[in-house]
């Protein structure tokens, strides 16, 4: 085998229909700065090195190939950027939707949607529990009456929508339905993703509802819904960046989050789906840390075993199936309160490793996120980062520019060595949902988490303006973005309106309807839920009824 | 020490994220204080409850939501509700610095932000046990 015949085999197979499909920039004629020309993906015999193809082959092969450690697209940034998604929602929905179109005006390609605590754990604005949170973290929803306001002049058949929405995602789903049914805009136009990651939840993240089995069955009905009317949908957002952001390592991302998707494959399978019917629209999500290269190693990493998983364990055989798709955010407790205008230069190498990983689409934190909600000029500078990796530092015009670097490959190769061990031992406690019962989960990321703290303590860890280069160690920034007190007052008054003005016997009859499907199990409550929102149920209708079947899960504290 | 001083690490509100309260009760615990945690999701009352019935002398609130304004207050004054004003009340997360004098005209002694050494907070305790604190 040679690596040049590979090539123009994978040139033929597989490069050529997509490029013809879709143009490379510049028709593939990109160059360095000075005019140096670069392959679109360059092998070890274009710098004259040797190399075993069929070792190559093995661990990298070509992008768009499995297993996909190059990446998912045979010509990568080369053809379209990453989707440039900032992650933005607080207050009203009527402000949110100012910030969107804000956004969108400002060259953003992708909508992310950030909703309030009270929304993700599905409680109204008026329930006791939501007390000072509403608005608070992200756009509060009660009902579709909020989101036809926060989607108001947003045209849904041209806009990718993410939602970071978990528990109630169902719910979320079916409101973006109804909107998009009143817009005019039919099913197979949406595309977007919902993050309906429950098993993160338990172990990171914190918004769970309900316990793990009625929560499982929950996100198979969706699986089943996406498959049947939603083709351009993500169904779930597998999610190792809560994961990391509780203090993991980069191993335990790669590792946990895949034990997450295996669950949720198992469940798929359990419900009588076909894998290569689901897995191509199971999205992930991960975190991008400061060690730039360990970063880029473990997106490769990330890939290259999910492929693996799905062809050996569970037998798929579509490239769509075996491909892993992710969304990126880049690192928040990685920024800094101190002398904050830092944070530009680290989002920067965040994001620099992102791309270099190979990301579908990015989200660009700004550089007050460490004290409040960014400001608009804040995430400006955010956005342009990304602009300016992808339209000047010239990493977008070859594919997977760091693959054959010696320190890449072995930690690309070291780090999938170390989460196959994780996996096999959440194989042996009885797959993750144990292992998360049972807290072992729990266990590792709180261990990684203190003893990273602690050398940030001993100083064998440095942080910038934090425990060193410290002299001013203020936590200012100069204009931060203040909520407004009276956000809490106006979501009331006008949660107040929309139930005083809907039909009540409605209601009434769709939240019967939803409650009778949730207590069969092997009912679907998509369409009933897609009814009660129509009806201006409220989410916190919705989620009480659910939670009357399927009760509540409790945490221990596990201290 | 002729008994061990013992603090509530509580997450009031509805935020999940617990590594800055996981951190600060186990790095206080290597102090050789008694440390408890509660857990995430616990409202005011819940946590008010906790503190008097585990007798603690110090209650630490850690809160990233946003909703210190609304919550830190509620905790004191349910703890002076109860006659339980003696037990210290401090707080961290991100706590814009703009919101922290009101919260310490409130009652809350001191505020951590983000990146705080452990020994800064340790100072504070030992400081209020022997009675010589300074508010932070």
């Amino acid at each position: 085998m040679s690596l040049q015949k590979e090539r123009l085999r994978w040139q033929r197979e597989v490069a050529d229909p997509a490029v013809s499909r879709h143009k490379e920039r510049k028709d593939g004629a990109l160059t360095t700065s000075s005019g140096l020309p670069l392959e679109r993906v360059s092998i070890p015999d274009d710098a004259g090195y040797a190399t075993d193809a069929g070792v190559y082959m093995d661990r990298l092969g070509f992008p768009g190939e499995y297993p996909f450690t190059r990446g998912v697209q045979p010509t990568m940034y080369r053809g379209r950027y990453w989707t440039m998604r900032q992650y933005a929602g607080f207050g009203t929905a009527r402000e949110s939707n100012e910030r969107f179109r804000y956004l969108l005006d400002a060259g953003q390609t992708g909508l992310s949607v950030a909703f309030d605590l009270p929304t993700q754990i599905g409680y109204d604005s008026d329930h006791s529990l939501s007390y000072g949170e509403v608005g608070k973290v992200g756009v509060a929803v009660d009902s579709l009456a909020d989101m036809e306001i926060l989607f108001d002049s947003i045209p849904l058949d041209q806009v990718s929508t993410s939602m970071t929405i978990n528990a109630p995602a169902a719910i979320l789903l079916a409101m973006y339905i109804a909107v998009a049914e009143k817009q005019g805009v039919s099913r197979d136009k949406l595309r977007g993703t919902i993050q309906n990651d429950i098993l993160k939840e338990y172990v990171a993240r914190g918004t769970f509802m309900f316990p793990p089995a009625p929560s499982m069955r929950l996100i198979t009905n969706t699986f089943s819904f996406c498959t049947r009317e939603l083709p351009q949908w993500n169904s779930i957002s597998i999610s190792g960046y809560h994961i990391r952001e509780a203090g993991s390592t980069a191993v335990q991302e790669v590792a946990f989050t895949l034990a997450d998707a295996i669950a949720y494959v198992e469940a798929a399978l359990s419900t009588g789906l076909t894998v290569d019917e689901f897995a191509g629209r199971l999205s992930f999500f991960f975190s991008a840390g400061s060690d730039l290269l360990e970063e880029v190693a473990k997106f490769r990493a990330a890939r290259r075993m999910w492929a693996r998983i799905l062809k050996e364990r569970f037998g798929a055989t579509s490239p769509k199936s075996l491909a892993m798709r992710f969304h990126t955010q880049t690192t928040g407790a990685g920024l800094t309160a101190q002398q904050p205008d830092n944070n530009v230069v680290r989002v920067a190498l965040h994001a620099l490793a992102a791309v270099l990983g190979g990301t579908q689409s990015l989200h660009t934190n700004s550089r007050d996120e460490a004290l409040s909600l960014p400001t608009e000029e804040s995430v400006q500078i955010a956005l342009r980062t990304q602009q300016i990796i992808a339209l000047e530092s010239g990493v977008a015009n070859t594919v997977d520019p760091l693959a054959g670097s010696w320190v890449v490959e072995s930690l690309t190769d070291e780090i999938e060595r170390r989460a196959r061990e994780y996996l096999d031992r959440i194989d042996r406690e009885g797959g993750m949902v144990r292992a998360i019962e049972n807290g072992m989960v729990q266990q590792e990321i709180e261990d990684a988490a203190y003893r990273y703290q602690r050398e940030v303590e001993e100083k064998e860890r440095l942080i910038v303006g934090v425990n060193c280069h410290s002299n001013d160690r203020s936590v200012s920034c100069h204009d931060v973005m203040r909520h407004d007190p009276r956000v809490q007052q106006a979501q009331l008054d006008r949660l107040a309106e929309v139930k005083s003005q809907r039909d009540g016997a409605a209601v009434e009859r769709t939240l019967r309807t939803l409650r009778e499907a949730a207590t069969d199990p092997a009912a679907d409550v998509m369409d009933p839920i897609i009814e009660c929102v129509r009806q201006y149920a409220t989410l916190g209708e919705i989620s009480q009824e659910l939670r009357a079947v399927f009760g509540e899960h409790q945490q221990h504290a596990g201290m | 020490m002729s008994e061990k001083t013992r603090i509530l690490i509580a997450k009031p509100g509805l935020d999940g994220h617990d590594r800055g309260a996981k951190y600060i009760a186990r790095a206080l615990r290597d102090h050789g204080y008694e440390v408890i945690y509660t857990g995430i999701r616990q409202t005011p009352e819940s946590i008010v409850n906790i503190a008097i019935q585990e007798d603690v002398q110090f209650v630490g609130l850690s809160l990233l939501s946003g909703a210190h304004n609304e919550l830190f207050p509620r905790v004191v004054e349910l703890l002076r509700a109860e006659g339980a004003e003696d037990i210290v009340v401090f707080g961290g997360g991100i706590i814009p610095d703009y919101d922290i004098p009101g919260l310490k005209e409130a009652g809350v002694r001191a505020v951590f932000p983000p990146g705080t050494p452990i020994a800064e907070v340790v100072q504070f305790i030992e400081q209020c046990r022997t009675g010589s604190a300074q508010t932070t």
